[in-house]
């Protein structure tokens, strides 16, 4: 049942025209992003030979580039998300759901996972791009994979607090903003700390930039990993809550 | 609880915030029955069946689906439902039978028998020709026909239809109104609707609610019988005496209106139409008029709905109100 809601959200994606948009839009930032630092890495090539344990292409190449993807991602995603149940309410399309027979729970699920079938279509995509460097040279898979994973799991973050942001209104736009709103305080919410040392701990926890830059340099930290599914788990029970109180309106 | 008992509603109560939409609503629904619900506007109709359909949690009181609770254990309650609400849930984006495809999967058919489901509803609904079609691209008449087709793709049980001829042409009214009946045998329907004829054309029960609260429950015959017979108007161009039109066969009582028309009662059972009207072409009196007046229906609509005159709302006159043929 719930696979059956997904590839419905992911072929209602694909049918629109936002999707390929984002799509292109999204890979051709990347792909400039990485050719340029390409260039770099060939600038700076002749005097890494002289450094001992000098960081190699993965280090100057991938990670800047999936770090700036994350950005990029955080002001896209909003608009995926936004219309998963934003819009259904505004084409009064959540009667059929709700009066068949299907739980709060698949309906929420259903909705996130087809939403992360098309962000695992562009995870495929820009992955491509480092892939193409072992043409010319060698990679490390372990870094490359630890920030992979990083970007996968912060877009399933993003996904989640979309998925919830849309639950709460019937206007796509509404639910876009303030999920751009919410992620964007995430980001940078350990700046505040920064001044008093006893709630620094507290925000850097919160921030979901400190997790993800760790992934990037490699480190897998199950504390990290944790970070995200908890975050994941939290929106998504949000929803399911939020959906239910819909039929308890006042 | 007998089988045959599709749907059961006790002491339904619905409140959004003070005002409340749906008061002690109680009643049943049998297989093979098409029950009628009746109000104006505003009455609690599409709360009522916003409530059955699990849209919306009632505020006290159950619903049995085929004697499943719906609030215990609303998957196995809702397989036997099919629901179109007002609005038909089209994901515009689809074609039509993308669109059915996917509602069959989500009430449960299996992968393999998903195309017959399709093709059955989609020729139950006389949607033949427009399977390929986006829906964004289709009529309102064809947009209403999908939002039906999706409401039985799964043979349930109980089907609930809110207002599923708006918007329609005539043709297309009767063709949906011959489908209702056709469901009406094998399963049970609920038809709500703000029109009359419709539910003489449809409906074998009725269920008439106002403010919230029911104000008349049975059977169409009941209802109908209770009414008393019809009266006819009829105007001529040369009026003759009351008392000669009352010795015609059937007519139990004539009296002569202010404008000139007569008003003939007939007697219970008996149709003197036929009678009058060589009468009067055998006693040149021009006849130029004759209309059967309002149906019992519409009386004890008027009656009920207008029983207890709101403030500033006066009951509509009582002259004939032609109605639409059915």
């Amino acid at each position: 049942m719930i696979r059956t809601l997904a590839l419905r959200e992911l072929r209602s994606l694909f049918l629109s025209p936002l999707a390929w948009a984002i799509l292109a839009v999204v890979l051709f930032l990347l792909a400039w992003l990485f050719l340029a630092q390409v260039e770099y890495f060939q600038m700076v090539q002749p005097r890494l030979v002289s450094i001992p344990n000098a960081p190699g292409i993965t280090a100057i190449v991938v990670a800047p580039m999936l770090g700036d993807a994350a950005i990029i991602l955080m002001l896209v995603a909003p608009l995926l998300t936004m219309r998963l149940i934003a819009d259904e309410r505004r084409n009064h399309t959540l009667p059929l759901l709700l009066s068949s027979p299907i739980s709060m729970t698949e309906i929420v699920l259903g909705k996130y996972l087809g939403l992360l079938l098309f962000f695992l279509i562009l995870l495929a995509l820009i992955a491509l791009m480092p892939l193409s460097l072992l043409m010319g040279g060698g990679l490390d898979f372990g870094t490359l994979a630890a920030g992979f994973l990083g970007l996968a799991l912060l877009l399933a973050a993003y996904s989640a607090a979309g998925l919830f942001m849309s639950s709460l209104t019937r206007q796509p736009t509404v639910a876009a903003i303030s999920t751009f709103g919410l992620l964007l305080l995430l980001w940078v919410i350990d700046w505040a700390g920064n001044a008093r040392p006893g709630m620094s701990g507290v925000f850097t926890y919160l921030s979901l930039l400190r997790h993800y830059e760790s992934l990037l340099k490699g480190l897998f930290n199950t504390k990290d990993v944790l970070y995200y599914l908890l975050f994941i788990t939290t929106f998504l029970v949000l929803s399911i809550r939020r959906l239910d109180a819909d039929r308890l309106q006042h | 609880m007998s089988d045959d008992v599709l749907i059961r509603v006790e002491n339904l109560h619905r409140y959004y915030g003070e005002l409340c939409a749906v008061r002690a609503l109680n009643f049943e629904l049998r297989k093979g029955e098409v029950l009628g619900l009746l109000g104006p506007n505003g009455a609690g109709k599409t709360t009522a069946m916003q409530i059955i359909s699990g849209n919306l949690a009632p505020s006290v009181g159950r619903v049995w689906i085929g004697g499943i609770d719906l609030l215990d254990d609303p998957r196995g309650a809702k397989t036997q439902l099919g629901y179109l609400p007002e609005q038909p849930p089209l994901y515009r984006e689809f074609t039509v039978d993308e669109y059915l495809g996917f509602c069959a999967r989500i009430h449960g058919i299996p992968r393999a028998g998903v195309r017959d489901a399709v093709a059955h509803a989609r020729a139950r609904c006389g949607l033949r020709e427009v399977g390929g079609r986006l829906i964004g691209n289709l009529s309102k008449g064809y947009r209403q026909r999908i939002g039906i087709a999706q409401a039985i793709i799964h043979t349930p049980a109980v089907v609930i239809l809110d207002e599923p001829t708006v918007g329609l042409d005539p043709i297309q009214i009767l063709e949906i109104r011959d489908l209702i009946r056709s469901l009406g045998e094998a399963h049970g329907v609920i038809v709500s609707t703000h029109t009359l004829p419709e539910v003489q054309a449809v409906c074998n029960r009725v269920l008439m609610i106002d403010r919230g609260e029911r104000v008349l429950y049975g059977s169409l015959e009941e209802i109908t019988r209770d009414g008393g017979d019809h009266g006819l108007t009829a105007a001529f161009r040369h009026p003759p005496q009351a008392a000669e039109v009352a010795t015609l066969p059937g007519v139990a009582r004539v009296e002569a209106l202010p404008d000139g028309r007569l008003r003939v009662q007939p007697k219970p059972g008996a149709d003197p139409v036929e009678a009058l009207v060589a009468r009067a072409v055998e006693g040149g009196w021009g006849l130029y008029e004759l209309i059967p007046e309002r149906t019992s229906l519409e009386r004890l609509f008027v009656d009920l709905v207008y029983r207890d005159a709101r403030p500033g709302t006066k009951p509509p006159s009582p002259a004939p109100v032609p109605t639409e043929a059915a």
